[in-house]
């Protein structure tokens, strides 16, 4: 026998797992298993509504697990799978929040009446242009196979927000981005920009996925462990390399920035956003950004709050500029889902200022914000999908002139939307501001803080742009058609829009969870 | 449930039933010009409900928004704040009124959308004058834009999208301004009673007694939202803009009422909160308000235009207005205070009345009027009487308030006071010299005669004929007599207005005086 395997023999104990902490994330990717499964086996006019009642009901379930858990938790979080899993009190807020937002994502996936069929094509391997392609735009199949990948990618998102070492951290990332990739791709009008923004994602996602890797292989020289809070004991101490810590510091920031689109790592988020399919783009504009920041939070508090003087400035300078890279370009697009693009470049230079503040209000206001934002961005691409002419969609903003004549509801919910991303009071957005700014007013950023202000204002330019748009002029003379949405549709957009006022008017009880607690620091 | 609460609420859903209302016309007038009635003889009770004698803060009411910021829905007023609410509680049944003979509607705008939005912000108006947690009032600062900005965008002139758009902005980043103080006057009773809170009194309380340098960032976050929406110069480009493609009665409520949370924001917030920096900075601000004067009255002589012309003249007003705050005196700030009234009262009845001859003539070019006086003598005269009382002749209510800021302002800063001086002179220039242009000589003008008949017209009535306009019919009169009435009844007996600020002003400047 040779010596690899004798070691072998030796009892290894099995790590512990809590089950009841994690059953959430295991539903999760259980029921994404199952969903392959339903594609290979379940005749094709019945995936349709299988999937969909699997992908919901597991959400459901998910949602159920974790709700029973919450209310008997250990009040400092629980660390399991040998370590690797830290389940505390942001964590599951993380976990609620998207699983909340994945109900509205999916609902919006799983609609096939806003267009017939669905958005998403029957085959994706065909291509475009092709005979193939041409005879399958008559058909109304389609390619169920979005709603496993969302799960997986929902399952992702979930570990990457637990994970309580850089390993973990990584596998979760490459789990919740290379379905999103694939979905990026699967949009049933305008095939090639749709692939065009797939493969421009998967390139630009691999770089940063490579970037990650690359500043966690120093951090591990460095501090000789993967694990967070190895990283921030060893930083105490002043006998190793500062480069390679800060070089692997850097480069971790890089992969996790690219993936909450800050800008200057924001390259690829106009171009996604507007080739995917929009119900898909919802679920990325919502959801990564949770994750994303999720992970950005822990990273910074656990394995980088000692050293936080070296870096807030390095961060300040991105939060600015992704802000007024967002608030700036924002200004000029004329396509709608670019604009929301950009727009959700700025916010992410708002979250970021939360971020940094390293404070209990500063924990709790980006949790908050992330909430916040993520009902309001998936409401609005919802009501973006309504508006459509004979090619699909009709996202240009010439296309949204005078709409309020003859759509007056749809104008009025897309207003409301448009002003909780200003950050208007009685709306969520206002709240999110307000208490994000407070806790870094409160931890010394003043000047930041009055930039962020700025460039508020700068941004509520653009979206007053298709309030005055939509309202005030005349609407084109073959302008497009405002479909009337399915129940699916509805029930997400308006579950956004819900959320939204009710966060906007009564949000102490939001307030109470984002604030119950903070992360497990220990292992 | 107190009667403020009632004059908050009643608009509110006066709006609401409005807008369902909407599809009927006559309806929807009658309902709005009901509950601005009904709102109006609300305001008995609570005047006579007030004690100028008594707590600084009446008809309070408190309620709990948001727990963890310590965030009340608070209300209470003070005389000031009184009189404002009472102010824009006559000026909307009067604006009601006058709509036929002001505005003509864009053609596929229904009247009970605009009456809706008139109530919703008349409502809010009331609340933000109203409200005694800071966090509150930035609530109501901001979303007091809305209706304003779909009231210029939706039914104004030719370039309403524009002047919406930037109203918008300008308020909405002076507001976000704002916030960032606010929030650090939070943090800072954070820090000092180790528990936060929104609510004024506590605020004013805490944030007075911080270092000097503290307290003129903050005053500066506060100042710049409220000169921008006073307006002070040079905050003010967005006003003219505004005031002349809004409708006639929204400008009306828009220069008579809303821009006075600026100068209200001055007494309520800044005085009280940062005596220490308003005593500090108080030349600048005197200079902006000085400069205000002179230069708002030299622009206004010059206007061609007579929407663009009221927004200057009330940019001087404003000057008036802020120098008599800061001049920390009594006389000064009940000037000041008193003059946030008779302004809304004088400058109100202008805008009104040059909205009826622009709505008779079709034009709004000064130039293109002439004459007219003998065509409709009773619409001059109360053109005169609306022009007398801007100018602050003695014997309109005016001139009480100009006087006592003057003269306040006299004791502790003569040179600004001597050069404010010249501001009374100037608007008597171009008060007399509109009227004049207008009223006064030969019939004349584009809107007054008809245009040359083009060739080949032979039926076209005669070049230089008299169009016919019609003077004031009986109900603009009737709708404008309060105006008139409290013109110049205050004008000789202005005792119940001034009793009624002069507590609220000593309470104020109290702070700023000790220092």
């Amino acid at each position: 026998m040779n010596p690899f395997l004798a070691q072998q023999l030796q009892p290894v104990d099995a790590p512990g797992i809590d089950w009841g902490a994690i059953l959430p994330m295991v539903i999760v990717f259980g029921a994404a298993c199952v969903g392959v499964l339903v594609e290979a086996f379940v005749p094709k006019h019945q995936r349709w509504s299988g999937q969909v009642v699997l992908t919901l009901g597991s959400i459901a379930a998910a949602g159920i697990a974790l709700g029973a858990y919450v209310s008997g938790r250990p009040s400092h979080g629980v660390l399991t799978m040998a370590g690797t899993l830290s389940i505390d009190t942001p964590a599951l807020f993380l976990w609620g929040t998207l699983l909340a937002l994945s109900v509205a994502a999916v609902l919006m996936i799983a609609d096939r009446s806003v267009e017939p069929g669905g958005s998403f094509v029957a085959q994706a391997g065909i291509a475009p242009g092709t005979v193939q392609d041409r005879a399958q735009v008559q058909s109304t199949g389609m390619q169920t196979e979005v709603f496993p990948l969302a799960l997986f990618a929902l399952g992702g998102m979930m570990a990457f927000t637990a994970a309580n070492d850089l390993l973990t951290m990584f596998i979760a990332l490459e789990v919740l981005s290379l379905p999103l990739y694939l979905m990026c791709g699967l949009a049933r009008r305008r095939r090639l920009l749709s692939q065009e923004a797939a493969v421009k994602y998967f390139l630009l996602g691999a770089f940063a996925s490579a970037f990650f890797l690359y500043g966690l292989a120093m951090l591990y020289g460095y501090a000789g462990s993967v694990r967070l809070a190895d990283i921030a004991t060893a930083s105490a101490g002043t006998d190793r390399s500062d480069t390679l810590l800060f070089a692997g510091f850097g480069l971790l920031m890089v992969g996790l920035l690219f993936k909450g689109s800050v800008g200057p790592f924001h390259t690829w988020t106009p171009d996604v956003y507007q080739g995917a399919p929009t119900p898909v783009t919802a679920f990325m504009a919502a959801c990564t950004k949770v994750a994303a920041f999720g992970g950005i939070l822990r990273v910074l508090t656990v394995a980088f709050e000692a050293t936080s003087w070296e870096w807030r400035g390095v961060m300040w300078a991105v939060a600015i500029i992704s802000m007024a890279i967002g608030a700036v370009l924002g200004l000029t697009q004329t396509d709608l889902k670019r604009m929301i693009a950009y727009s959700s470049i700025a916010h992410a230079g708002f979250l970021l200022i939360g971020t940094m503040a390293l404070t209990d209000e500063g924990l709790s206001g980006t949790l908050f914000y992330l909430l916040a934002y993520g009902f309001t961005t998936l409401a609005t691409f919802g009501v973006i999908s309504l508006v459509r002419d004979s090619s699909g969609e009709a996202t240009h903003l010439s296309a949204w002139a005078g709409l309020a004549k003859r759509s007056p509801l749809l104008a009025g919910v897309f207003t409301f939307l448009l002003l909780a991303l200003a950050g208007i009071p009685l709306t969520s957005g206002f709240i999110g501001k307000f208490v994000v700014f407070s806790a870094a007013l409160s931890d010394g950023m003043a000047p930041l803080v009055v930039i962020a202000l700025v460039f508020s204002a700068v941004a509520a330019f653009f979206y007053l742009r298709v309030v005055v748009l939509m309202y005030f002029s005349e609407p084109a003379p073959d302008g497009p058609t405002v479909s009337v949405p399915g129940a699916f549709t509805t029930a997400s957009i308006a579950l956004g829009v819900i959320v939204t006022l009710l966060l906007g008017i009564l949000p102490a009880f939001a307030l109470d969870w984002a604030g119950a607690g903070g992360f497990a620091l220990g292992g | 449930m107190t009667w403020l609460l009632a004059l908050i609420l009643l608009p509110l859903l006066g709006a609401v039933a409005v807008a369902f209302l909407r599809r009927n016309d006559r309806l929807a007038t009658m309902t709005a010009f009901a509950v601005s009635i009904v709102e109006l003889v609300l305001i008995l009770p609570l005047w006579l409900s007030y004690d100028p004698g008594g707590e600084r803060l009446q008809q309070v009411s408190s309620l709990e928004w948001i727990p963890a910021f310590g965030v009340h829905i608070s209300f209470g007023i003070d005389g000031i704040a009184l009189l404002m609410i009472a102010v824009i509680a006559l000026l909307v049944p009067v604006v009601f009124a006058l709509l036929r003979s002001t505005d003509k509607l864009p053609e596929d705008k229904d009247i009970g959308g605009l009456l809706s939005l008139i109530l919703l912000q008349q409502s809010l108006t009331i609340a933000v004058f109203a409200a005694t947690d800071v966090f509150l009032f930035y609530v109501l600062f901001e979303i007091m834009l809305i209706p304003m900005y779909f009231l210029i965008g939706g039914y104004g002139g030719p370039r309403r999208q524009y002047a919406a758009v930037k109203f918008f902005l300008y308020s909405f980043l002076g507001g976000l301004i704002m916030l960032a103080s606010a929030i650090g006057a939070y943090s800072l009773a954070a820090d000092e009673l180790g528990e936060g809170t929104f609510d004024w009194a506590t605020l004013a309380g805490v944030v007075s007694e911080a270092p000097l340098e503290t307290q003129i960032w903050l005053f500066l976050g506060f100042f710049l939202a409220f000169a921008i929406k006073a307006p002070l110069v040079p905050f003010h480009t967005w006003l003219p803009d505004a005031a002349s493609q809004a409708p006639v009665g929204v400008t009306v409520l828009l220069v008579g009422v809303l821009d006075k949370v600026g100068t209200f924001g001055f007494l309520r917030y800044s005085l009280p909160m940062t005596p220490d920096a308003s005593a500090e900075l108080a030349p600048f601000v005197l200079v902006l308000a000085v400069v205000g004067v002179i230069y708002g009255s030299m622009l206004a002589a010059g206007q061609t235009d007579m929407r663009r012309f009221v927004a200057y003249v009330s940019i001087a007003h404003f000057g008036f207005i802020a120098l008599g705050i800061f001049a920390f005196t009594q006389q000064a700030v009940a000037g000041s205070a008193t003059y946030m009234l008779n302004h809304s009262l004088a400058t109100g009845m202008l805008i009104l009345v040059l909205g009826i001859v622009a709505g008779r003539g079709g034009d709004t070019r000064i130039d293109a009027y002439g004459g007219m006086a003998k065509v409709t003598p009773v619409l001059a005269a109360m053109l005169l009487i609306a022009g007398l009382s801007a100018l602050s002749l003695p014997g309109t209510n005016s001139f009480i308030s100009e006087f006592l800021v003057l003269l306040g302002a006299f004791d502790t800063r003569p040179a600004y006071a001597v050069i404010a001086t010249v501001g009374m002179v100037l608007a008597a220039a171009y008060i007399l010299w509109l009227y004049q242009r207008i009223m006064t000589g030969p019939v004349r003008g584009d809107a007054m005669l008809a245009a040359a008949p083009g060739p080949g017209t032979a039926a076209a009535p005669e070049a230089g004929a008299r169009k016919t306009i019609r003077d004031l019919g009986g109900r603009e009169i009737a709708a404008l007599a309060p105006l008139v009435v409290l013109i110049i009844g205050l004008g000789f007996y202005p005792k119940p207005v001034l009793d009624t600020v002069n507590p609220s002003v000593e309470q104020t400047i109290t702070a700023v005086q000790e220092r």
